[in-house]
């Protein structure tokens, strides 16, 4: 259109720009860097300013805390990503935790306990990707439902009993640390993880369909994206890593009992929206939500070693993801008015176009890197 | 527009960081507060008390004990504790001591194996472990602060309730959690000794009601429906007691069916009163509290270590000794009956 007649008057010599904007804003003027920067901040202050949080022992503590949530936002930023939203991961993480210890109390070798414990993680999130992709159903239903039947199972199988027989070599494998550094070992698995998931998110093709389904299903569906299918996988992978979870926790705490994890799956949730998702799909980076899991992490602990009680720590962990979700729906209303304020004029060659739209990401940008072009034109 | 985005980025910053001032002033607010942080081992008199679960009158009682005794050395009093008997939950409470680096914990443990590794990072960290009320392993505390002998409060409540339901019939037994060593070790002992003393007695089942009020005022009602012959509950948990005598006595079994245990003057005088409850046993919690504070206090002064032999004074109770395993006994469970229970207060 108007680049269609500027391109017919003078054929050669123009060059346009990739992007609308200098790399060092799109990658750094966004929600992430912000998670990010906030996450240095509350580690710097609570390291100079809470009495007994700036030693190593804090870090050590800190990260075995935080691993089984950060486990589980992995694969939920990615559901979240396509819109969907997974519900009974915590649940899933709950009846690991009680068929491990079911298991091993019954003179399964551990090993063989927990391998049961990851098939029935991942046929628990077969259950519900089967149910969204083809019975249709919305998932939010769907893991209400199976966040109840599983934690059902649960706690029938076990009862208020805690199983805490475990091999002394798996517990302490959980607790142990690396050499003589005070970072745990179990941080090596998650480590791995969070690569594999940011591969998989941000630099596969897969990845790439995600974010479409979550911008817009039919279109995706249309180009050639296999949307049943990959929600069929993502379900899956989350039933999986939530009784990889589960495992680790009951490990950890030496404990496996029916009400292992319960309400983990919001603090999941609220770790991932803090860490710049949209909950309406198609925006969502992964080093904002390991951020954002961090954040919660370190803010939780610094307030519980400076003696404050849980209850002032969860409100103070709810008004920050409703200021951080409020802010993110702020910012993106005035990016739509700046971009339909700059359509106004029409036909003339001050807009440059761009190859990237909102939603399809390369590597670290997000779409808060949209820019001054117009859409539509 | 660029002022727009700008003052967009500005108001987001502004309302992010409020939220850390928020935070920032409750820390600098109870930074002073009770839970002694700063310097550990010996001098640091700084001790806390982590019971089963808070809300629960038998440890407030005990913890009001423990203040009194701390007061008397001007040592800091504090305690946590999670709102639910799970072993999970007093994991992290002893994690974030160990932070802290207070002086000493004591902990009524709600499983004997389950804490064990989160205790052996505190003593490694210089904190001292005294368990009090329901033990751990041995090897993962310093001290344990026994209410009584294990046989003997098994004893006890096995002859209250033989001699209330005349020698024969069937009991059930209501504990607290399924976990909890305590309880555990007493309802292993009752059984041995109803097998060698009272052969005519049948023990039927042993429910467990969390030491949640509700929960053990419902598994009361559900044994009296599941067995209609039960002539006699024992309940060795103060929460069992009390809820299963509220609803005994608003029942038809009030009188028929005898209820004996361990259970407080205060919660249970309007029982024995009524005729609900004949007799029952305990010992003083707000005694074992204050001991408990003393033997922490010995162990933080090096006055003791937890070997056998080692002895050191506990206030107005006077000298105690350690005994085998590390053990520190109270004294003898004592039995109310509505004789005598006017006379206490706790």
């Amino acid at each position: 259109m108007a680049t269609a007649t500027t391109t017919a008057t003078t054929p050669s010599a123009r060059r346009y720009a990739d992007h609308g904007r200098p790399a060092w804003r799109r990658v750094l003027l966004t929600q992430e860097t912000a998670v990010v920067a906030m996450l240095v901040l509350v580690a710097l202050v609570a390291a100079s300013s809470v009495p007994g949080f700036g030693q190593p022992l804090t870090l050590t503590y800190l990260l075995l805390d935080v691993t089984p949530i950060l486990l589980i936002a992995l694969p939920m930023t990615l559901i979240i990503v396509t819109g969907e939203i997974d519900l009974s991961v915590a649940s899933v993480v709950g009846l690991a935790s009680v068929l491990t210890g079911v298991l091993t109390q019954a003179g399964v070798p551990f090993e063989l306990a927990a391998a049961v414990a990851l098939l029935a993680g991942a046929a628990g999130g077969a259950l519900n990707g089967f149910l969204v992709t083809v019975v249709g159903l919305p998932s939010l239903a769907v893991t209400i439902g199976t966040l109840a039947l599983f934690r059902g199972l649960a706690v029938g199988l076990l009862g208020t009993t805690a199983v805490t027989d475990f091999p002394e070599r798996w517990t302490d494998l959980a607790k142990s640390r690396i050499g003589v550094s005070n970072v745990p070992t179990v941080t090596v698995l998650v480590v791995v993880l969070v690569l594999a998931f940011a591969v998989l998110l941000h630099f596969t093709r897969f990845g790439r369909g995600l974010y479409a389904i979550g911008l817009a299903k039919d279109a995706a569906r249309f180009s050639g994206v296999r949307v049943e299918r990959s929600k069929l996988v993502l379900f899956v992978l989350a039933g999986l890593v939530s009784a990889l979870a589960g495992i680790y926790y009951t490990l950890r705490y030496g404990s496996a009992r029916g009400d292992n994890a319960t309400g983990m799956e919001l603090q999941v949730i609220a770790a991932v929206l803090l860490g710049g998702v949209s909950i309406f799909g198609g925006r969502g980076a992964l080093h904002g939500v390991v951020a954002g899991v961090l954040l919660i992490g370190v803010l939780a602990s610094a307030l519980r070693v400076a003696g404050i009680t849980s209850d002032v720590i969860n409100i103070l962990t709810g008004a920050l993801l409703v200021l951080s979700v409020v802010l993110s729906a702020a910012l993106a209303r005035t990016r739509t008015r700046r971009r339909a304020h700059a359509a106004a004029p029409p036909g003339t060659p001050t807009s440059t176009p761009t190859s990237d739209t909102a939603g399809t990401s390369t590597g670290t940008s997000t779409d808060t890197s949209t820019d001054t072009s117009t859409d539509g034109a | 527009m660029k002022s727009l985005a700008a003052r967009s980025s500005a108001f987001a910053a502004l309302a992010l960081s409020l939220t850390l001032v928020a935070s920032a002033c409750t820390v600098e607010g109870s930074g002073g507060g009770e839970t002694g942080g700063g310097a550990e081992g010996s001098g640091d008199l700084s001790i806390t008390f982590l019971p089963k679960n808070l809300g629960n009158p038998y440890f407030d009682t005990s913890s009001s004990g423990a203040e009194e005794a701390i007061g008397e050395f001007d040592g800091t009093f504090a305690e946590v504790g999670p709102t639910e008997a799970t072993p999970d939950a007093q994991v992290s409470y002893i994690n974030t001591l160990t932070q802290q680096g207070v002086g000493a914990i004591a902990v009524s443990a709600n499983d004997p194996k389950a804490i064990c590794g989160a205790l052996d990072e505190a003593r490694e960290a210089g904190v001292k472990v005294v368990t009090f009320d329901s033990d751990t392993n041995p090897e993962c505390r310093d001290v344990f602060v026994n209410q009584a002998d294990a046989e003997g409060i098994a004893k006890v409540q096995v002859d209250l309730v033989a001699e209330q339901i005349g020698g024969a019939g069937e009991i059930a037994v209501l504990s607290a959690s399924a976990n909890a060593t305590n309880q555990n070790a007493w309802i292993e002992l009752m059984e041995e000794y109803l097998a060698s003393d009272y052969p005519d007695i049948t023990l039927v089942e042993t429910v467990y009601g969390d030491d949640d009020d509700q929960t053990s005022f419902d598994k009361t009602a559900a044994l009296l429906q599941t067995h209609p012959d039960l002539k006699g509950i024992v309940s060795p948990t103060t929460v069992g007691i009390a809820a299963a005598a509220r609803y005994l006595s608003t029942s038809e079994h009030q009188g028929a069916v005898a209820l004996t245990g361990l259970g407080t003057p205060n919660q249970m005088r309007e029982y024995v009163e009524d005729g609900t409850v004949t007799a029952f046993a305990l010992w003083n919690p707000a005694d074992l509290g204050y001991l408990t504070a003393f033997t922490a206090k010995a162990l933080i002064e090096g006055e003791i270590t937890g070997e056998e032999g080692d002895s050191f004074e506990a206030g107005r109770l006077g000298a105690y000794e350690v005994g085998p395993d590390g053990v520190v006994l109270l004294g003898d469970p004592f039995v109310f009956d509505a004789d005598n229970i006017g006379d206490f207060d706790f």
